[in-house]
């Protein structure tokens, strides 16, 4: 009998959880749906001053406070693909080919990939942190009782703010894994490595290789904010419930941000892009 | 002023709630004049705030539906309830400040987004709706900064920004001081008289509700038990117990008595079995 019930309690608990998801996803979904139509609306509309300069705080904001963690990380990711692959290539003198993985790796995917983790760390959470709590103090609602839609007064400039902001930190990113695969080399791999490596990077890499991570950094970028701001939005209960939105907004995103670029990655594949 | 022939300002009709299985409104009707201040009370958790969220349209009823000026606010598209919340102001029971503005940027707000006034009109009627709920001094102040009375006071000068042919006010006067309630109050009560406001407040504080009001409701418990005039209530609140059930307990609430059907009513229910289930 107790058994069955426990089954019967894991069942339910499993199918909550897939509703949980389900309906995240939905609402995301919808939520890029009014994202996408409030800005094309901003767009064209002449009044205009309040949205610049919130978009101008949004962009300082996420961007100067997670520039320093992004560069670090990156050069520590140079820096461990160059040690890590030395030794495979050294056994057929190609010790100098990490300049080209480095750059493919890099360029296509650790660059926006990691970008996006430290992003939905800072961006992601922060966002979901204050609409939740602004949820939570009734400024939602106070902001539609003043016939001001909060899509369009508090996502779209997080969204606009978090995309842009992805796509710079993307082009530091790639120079700074380069960068520390040189130092590596330069300090640890010898001459005969770091004397070849710009210029093995540079035969390697195409435009693509950096337009396709930036198309990646891009989705990212529209991925955790809209997350980050619907589960901020959906909030409900006190303080209980703007802690669950931040966590369930970097998980989320990093699942999501994972899934997303195999999906692209399978997509340049298939188009040979 | 209930000439009978006047169209009301607000009209509630049979508007019902739930939350969950939770029902927090039950048959909800009222109607409310222009130009009228209607003082809607009940215990705490009856469902004021619910009630009003419902006019404002910013919860959508069950069932039953809510008219403002004539139109039925459930029907409409989002752009026609923007143009008719323009109308009307309202002060949330917590203030509802936007914390990452100043008290001054969170009363320019709807005049800069729906106004064509420039920067140093703006300016001064920031300064004009201030001084009116005496907060001029704490233009520059983060809401984080103000006391909850301030907040609620703030909250006030915004609401009241756009100038509204009606106002909504949860709790106004809820912990402040009763100077500060009386100067609230005064407040109120010119607005609604001075300048044909219509007016509807959800309150607890009993003398503040008898100044300001021509009419009252009562909510207990999701019904809407009683609504009249000031003056009956008066009269019911002076007069002695008669044993008729609904009025004893209006009476309890309107004097604020702890021995009463009220409190009968909340302690009668199986505290013996719920004491002897735990062991
Ligand atoms: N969004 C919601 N979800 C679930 N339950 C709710 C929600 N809003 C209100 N309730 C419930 O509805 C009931 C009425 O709440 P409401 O805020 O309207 O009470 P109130 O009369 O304003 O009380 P108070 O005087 O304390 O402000 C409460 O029991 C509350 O728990
Ligand atoms: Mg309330």
């Amino acid at each position: 009998m107790n058994e069955q019930k426990r089954q019967a309690s894991v069942l339910q608990l499993i199918g909550r959880k897939f509703l949980n998801g389900l309906s995240s996803f939905g609402g995301t979904v919808i939520l890029l749906g009014s994202t996408i139509r409030w800005s094309w609306r901003a767009l064209w509309q002449r009044r205009k001053r309040k949205g610049h300069s919130a978009l101008a705080t949004q962009i300082v904001r996420f961007g100067v406070r997670s520039l320093g963690i992004v560069c670090l990380v990156q050069a520590f990711l140079g820096i461990i693909l160059a040690l890590q692959m030395a030794p495979a290539l050294s056994p057929w003198g190609q010790q100098d080919k990490i300049a080209n993985i480095i750059g493919v790796a890099g360029f296509r995917m650790l660059g926006p990939i990691f970008t996006a983790v430290v992003l939905s760390g800072f961006a992601g959470a922060s966002i979901a942190a204050e609409l939740g709590s602004m949820v939570v103090a009734e400024e939602i609602e106070a902001l539609e009782a003043h016939a001001l839609n909060p899509i369009r007064f508090l996502v779209v400039p997080r969204v606009v703010a978090t995309f842009a902001m992805l796509l710079a930190l993307t082009v530091i990113a790639d120079l700074m894994i380069s960068l520390g695969g040189y130092l590596t080399s330069l300090v640890v791999l010898g001459p005969r490595v770091s004397a070849m490596y710009w210029q093995r990077m540079q035969d390697q890499l195409r435009l693509r290789d950096f337009v396709s991570g930036l198309v990646m950094a891009g989705v990212f970028g529209l991925l955790i904010s809209l997350i980050a701001c619907h589960q901020g939005l959906r909030v409900r209960g006190g303080a209980e419930g703007v802690g669950r939105a931040t966590t369930n907004t970097v998980v989320y995103s990093i699942v999501g941000i994972i899934a997303a670029a195999c999906v692209f990655t399978a997509i340049f594949y298939v188009f040979g892009f | 002023m209930a000439s009978g022939q006047e169209h009301p300002v607000v009209r509630v009709m049979n508007l019902s709630k739930s939350f969950e299985d939770k029902s927090v409104l039950r048959d909800v009707s009222l109607e409310i004049l222009p130009a009228e201040t209607m003082v809607i009370m009940g215990g705490s958790g009856c469902g004021k705030s619910t009630l009003l969220r419902h006019m404002i349209g910013s919860l959508y009823p069950d069932s039953g539906h809510v008219e403002l000026l004539g139109q039925n606010i459930n029907d409409l598209a989002e752009e026609q309830l923007n143009e008719l919340r323009l109308k009307f102001g309202i002060l949330f029971q917590s203030g509802a400040l936007f914390n990452s503005m100043t008290v001054g940027e969170n009363v320019a707000l709807p005049l800069r987004e729906h106004t064509d006034l420039d920067e140093q009109t703006i300016q001064i009627m920031v300064k004009i709706k201030l001084e009116q709920v005496g907060l001029r001094e704490s233009i520059d102040v983060m809401p984080a900064e103000l006391s909850g009375g301030m907040k609620k006071r703030a909250g006030l000068a915004r609401a009241i920004a756009l100038d509204p042919e009606i106002m909504f006010y949860d709790e106004p006067s809820a912990g402040l001081d009763p100077v500060t309630t009386a100067e609230i109050d005064q407040l109120i009560t010119d607005l609604a008289k001075k300048l044909g406001v219509t007016t509807v407040v959800v309150t607890h504080e009993m003398a503040s509700a008898f100044r300001i009001a021509d009419r009252m409701a009562i909510l207990d418990q999701g019904h809407l038990v009683k609504v009249a005039p000031k003056a009956e209530f008066e009269a019911l609140r002076s007069s002695a117990a008669t044993g008729d059930q609904a009025m004893d307990t209006i009476r309890q609430f309107l004097r604020g008595e702890s021995q009463g059907p009220l409190t009968a009513r909340r302690s009668s229910t199986g505290y013996e079995d719920d004491i002897l289930s735990v062991v």
